[in-house]
């Protein structure tokens, strides 16, 4: 099947999402949408499914116009859709999620998932997904509810396959995995889109390269272009992929972590007896997987969490029992995973946004009242400074771009002298350029002197910054390795293999690179 | 959100270790020490009577004499071997048994009866009557969480049950008065919770406004409206008006002689038996069928449904109207079968203890079924122990509903899991 979208618009009342799109994609080929986060990739395909109408532009299937009233025709045409966040309801089995929209009944309406349940052993045998089609999906590991997505398009015959940010959530070792199924159904005659903003994994796989900024396409590449090529087109200016960073000059180690456990409210240990240091001017990364136990190590940190076992010290200060407050008072630095959710109120302004931290403390207040004139001048300042893009230091904080919004925490978590300074997914679903000068402000902080501890599920991101990186899988630490350490072996290590054993695989096997070649 | 969509794959590794729940154990003591101070030590000198069968019974069982000094010490004996139990459990860190739990409910409840019996000036009640008239009493609840559980499996919440039911009572009243047919006023019913439900719909559904707002409103204006009927329209003739004919019970011969089940299952009057259909058909229809998975699907995740060309509103709405015609129909049960007249605000918040019942049953039918019944005994309870004359004051056995009620929903639900997308409106971006 043939796929053709002509002069596809999208408009949102005055945003242009996506502007006169035209796109083919042949079948048997992959077919890959490279863009930042807020391109329009998403927005694009939302249109191609179904979920959104489009406000110009037709789509064609094998030259015929078609029109989509909701997904329900998108797949009766043959267009099927991994999204990123996995459209599976957690507490269904995996038949119950297959069937459901296109279920068999018996009489009466009754279930009957018998012919469901053929299917999925059919086709879980034939690309060897080794799915249990009366598993709970809320027990299956992220990969393989990945590939129970799959299933269910494949099921409905789709001939076109969407896969939406499909990497985001795993290991290095389920992205092979997932690359190698790629390969198997292009090979099958399915056309897969393939939608991302990793350049390593867009390279691995693509047949045709098509470059999205700011709704429109910009080109096509191919994809022996070169990183730095892709790069530049995606964000439509020369950007510097590395930051040759000085080598760090580690001080004394004044962050102890020590046998840390931390429990879930249900018993569960998300930390898992972690102990490590970190030294005043080096960066130690926290790799992993999303869902490791990163989160809660970090909440643990700054006191967040409630069922914490061991000893974590900041210049001998016992930080295990401290109040939240108390553990910013000591001189610690935290820029939350989610900004929006833990990092900024969103319908707060800037001004406001950049003393929640100290909002009570002088300069910015006297007794019980507030100073809204020096809360402004230090806002205007911090703005200048860490180059925010906004019309002024009194709009709110919501109407930044991701990139403007991380650039407000980071300038409010850095604007005091501290002793710690820890950063979860410092960079995530902000745009490359925004990126380069985040990661330029991490490092001026360590090398003024300050221990940083970053924790990142991108692998790209974490071998940048890090002097040192630690790996965590299902809580427990794999192992602290330098900074120069290999993928392959960093990969394994988050697949579950203690530094050692890694170490001694990746030496042992011919070298491939993960994230690269099926 | 992008945190929720990858945590389960810890679950499965992870040992359950380390946070203790006392809440257990430390119940169960208290439970037992109550029982020390009121069941043994302050047990009344005389044998409680339970009657299973009454005088007219075509099969007849022997009546059980309980002293209840004895069944006090017993039973306080037994309490504390539990709660033990469950110390000990607790401090291993292992579970404890579901039965534990139940077991301890079923001595507490006996040590309870005898106790309340036993002081009381007649020590004797029948045990058919309590609890055929627990199930009676539990009808208009059982519709009302079945309404319950039609609208928040498909993810609407319904606090409007209330007002379903009374508009319900209401309409059967009217309809039935000036038609002169039960039936017909069965019917309007339906209706008239019908149209609640599509005003909760409409609100929380296609004008996204806030589900327990509406719901609450709804409350108050059919109480408002009905009481003002009833008040000027209804008091004007009430032999035109308000006179409906009443439901008769309807025996099945033989089956109903059965004792204690029989009359429960056998002798019901026509509402009695659309109950029972109701939730056996709720039940299978959510597990079974094509239509509950689809319902559930919206209630739990209804983006997901709408990717599989599901729907959702569309949905949603079907359910929250469906949802109120059972609610309705519970509200015909107030003026076609237990009294033949309506009167302002009869439902006396029924619609609420309805929806703890849901919550307490963890959104399932047979699980409302079950605590609606509960709640039902509790309410029995009080009204045959005032007949027998207790010496405990009526003041806290009209209490008892309501501490169960709250005992119930509060720490005893354990972790149930609501619906997922539960009072959360459906919107495309």
């Amino acid at each position: 099947m043939k796929l053709e979208l002509q002069g596809i618009t999208k408009r949102f009342g005055s945003l242009v999402a996506n502007d006169h799109i035209d796109l083919v994609v042949e079948p048997g080929t992959v077919h890959c949408l490279l863009g930042e986060n807020g391109a329009g990739k998403s927005t694009l395909m939302n249109v191609l499914y179904g979920l959104y109408e489009p406000t110009e532009g037709s789509i064609l299937v094998d030259g015929k116009p078609v029109t989509f009233k909701g997904p329900g025709d998108a797949m009766a045409a043959g267009i099927g859709m991994v999204h990123q966040h996995f459209m599976l309801i957690p507490v269904f089995t995996v038949a119950e999620n297959v069937a459901l929209g296109d279920e068999a009944t018996k009489a009466g309406g009754v279930l009957d998932l018998k012919e469901t349940r053929r299917k999925i052993r059919e086709i879980s045998d034939r690309y060897h997904f080794d799915v249990d089609p009366d598993a709970l999906v809320e027990d299956l590991p992220v990969g393989v509810q990945q590939r129970v997505e799959i299933i269910k398009a494949l099921v409905r015959n789709a001939e076109v396959l969407i896969l939406d940010e499909p990497t985001a959530v795993l290991t290095p070792r389920e992205t092979d995995e997932l690359m190698d199924i790629m390969g198997q159904l292009k090979a099958g005659g399915t056309a897969i889109v393939f939608i991302s903003h990793k350049l390593r994994e867009v390279k691995a796989v693509s047949d045709v390269i098509t470059v999205i900024r700011r709704g429109k396409v910009v080109g096509t590449a191919e994809p022996s272009a070169s990183t730095t090529e892709l790069a530049s087109m995606m964000v439509g200016r020369q950007v510097s992929l590395s930051l040759n960073k000085a080598p760090a000059s580690p001080g004394n180690p004044t962050f102890d972590v020590e046998n840390l456990t931390v429990l879930s409210s249900t018993g569960q240990k998300t930390v898992d007896d972690v102990s490590f240091t970190i030294s005043e001017g080096e960066i130690l990364a926290v790799a992993g997987v999303q869902g490791n136990g990163q989160t809660e190590l970090t909440e643990a940190i700054l006191g967040l969490q409630h069922h914490v076992r061991g000893s974590i010290k900041l210049n001998g200060t016992e930080l295990v029992g401290k109040s939240v407050r108390d553990v910013i008072r000591q001189g610690v630095g935290f820029v939350p995973e989610d900004r929006k959710e833990d990092g900024l109120i969103g319908a707060f302004t800037i001004a406001e946004n950049l003393i929640l931290n100290w909002y009570d403390e002088p300069p910015f207040a006297k007794g019980p009242a507030m100073k809204p004139a020096v809360v402004r001048d230090n806002a205007e300042k911090k703005i200048a400074e860490y180059d925010v893009r906004t019309e002024s230091a009194m709009a709110t904080v919501s109407t930044l771009s991701g990139g403007n919004q991380q650039k407000v925490v980071l300038a409010r978590e850095l604007s005091r002298p501290l002793k710690l300074f820890i950063a979860s997914q410092p960079t995530r679903g902000v745009d490359v350029g925004s990126i380069e000068f985040l990661h330029k402000r991490i490092i001026a902080e360590r090398d003024g002197g300050t221990p940083v501890m970053i924790v990142s599920t991108e692998l790209d991101e974490v071998s940048e910054l890090a002097d040192r990186i630690a790996v965590m899988f299902h809580g427990r630490l794999m192992g602290i390795v330098p900074g120069n350490t290999n993928r392959e072996v960093l990969g394994l290590m988050m697949a579950g293999m203690t530094a050692d054993e890694a170490l001694d695989q990746s030496s042992g096997s011919t070298a491939t690179d993960p994230g690269g070649q099926p | 959100m992008s945190a929720a969509t990858v945590q389960p794959q810890q679950e499965t590794v992870a040992d359950h270790v380390g946070v203790k729940n006392w809440k257990a154990p430390v119940g169960f003591a208290i439970g037992a020490l109550v029982s020390l101070l009121m069941f043994a030590i302050g047990s009344p000198d005389q044998t409680a009577i339970f009657r299973i069968s009454a005088d007219d019974d075509r099969f007849r069982l022997q009546d059980v004499h309980l002293p209840a000094p004895t069944v006090g010490w017993v039973v306080t004996i037994v309490l504390a071997a539990i709660a033990v139990y469950a110390f000990l459990q607790v401090r291993k860190g292992s579970h404890i048994s579901r039965w534990a739990g139940i077991a301890f409910a079923l001595f507490f409840v006996t040590g309870f009866l005898t106790w309340v019996v036993g002081s009381a000036n007649t020590p004797s009640i029948s045990l058919a009557g309590l609890v055929a008239g627990s199930v009676t009493l539990a009808v208009p609840l059982i519709f009302g969480s079945m309404s319950g559980v039609l609208c928040e499996r498909s993810g609407v919440v319904n606090i409007a049950i209330e007002g379903q039911l009374l508009s319900g009572a209401f309409a059967a009243a009217v309809a039935g008065s000036i038609s002169g047919s039960a039936f017909v006023g069965l019917l309007a019913a339906a209706v008239a919770g019908m149209l609640v439900s599509v005003v909760l719909a409409a609100f929380s559904i296609q004008y996204l406004v806030n589900q327990i707002i509406v719901g609450v409103v709804l409350n108050v204006l059919v109480s408002g409206v009905t009481g003002f009927l009833a008040s000027t329209l209804l008091s004007r003739d009430p032999e035109l008006w308000n006179n409906p004919p009443r439901l008769p019970d309807i025996s099945i011969p033989l089956l109903s002689d059965i004792p204690i089940i029989g009359p429960i299952l056998f002798k019901q009057s026509v509402v009695g038996y659309l109950m029972y259909f109701a939730v056996i058909a709720i039940y299978v229809g959510l597990y079974y069928t094509k239509w509950g998975l689809r319902v559930r699907a919206v209630g739990e995740h209804p983006q997901a449904a709408d990717t599989v060309g599901i729907n959702v509103n569309r949905m949603r709405f079907w359910n929250v109207v469906a949802g109120g015609g059972v609610a309705g129909l519970g509200g015909a049960f107030f003026t076609l079968v237990a009294v033949s007249s309506f009167t302002p605000d009869m439902t006396a918040g029924q619609g609420y203890i309805a929806l703890a019942a849901l919550i307490f049953g963890r959104w399932n039918p047979i699980g409302a079924f079950f605590a609606a019944l509960l709640f039902g005994f509790a309410t029995n309870l009080q009204y045959v122990l005032s007949i027998v004359g207790t010496s405990v004051p009526s003041q806290f056995l009209a209490m008892l509903p309501y501490l169960v009620t709250i005992l119930a929903v509060a720490g005893l639900v354990g972790k149930s899991r609501a619906p997922a997308a539960g009072g959360v409106p459906y919107v495309k971006e």
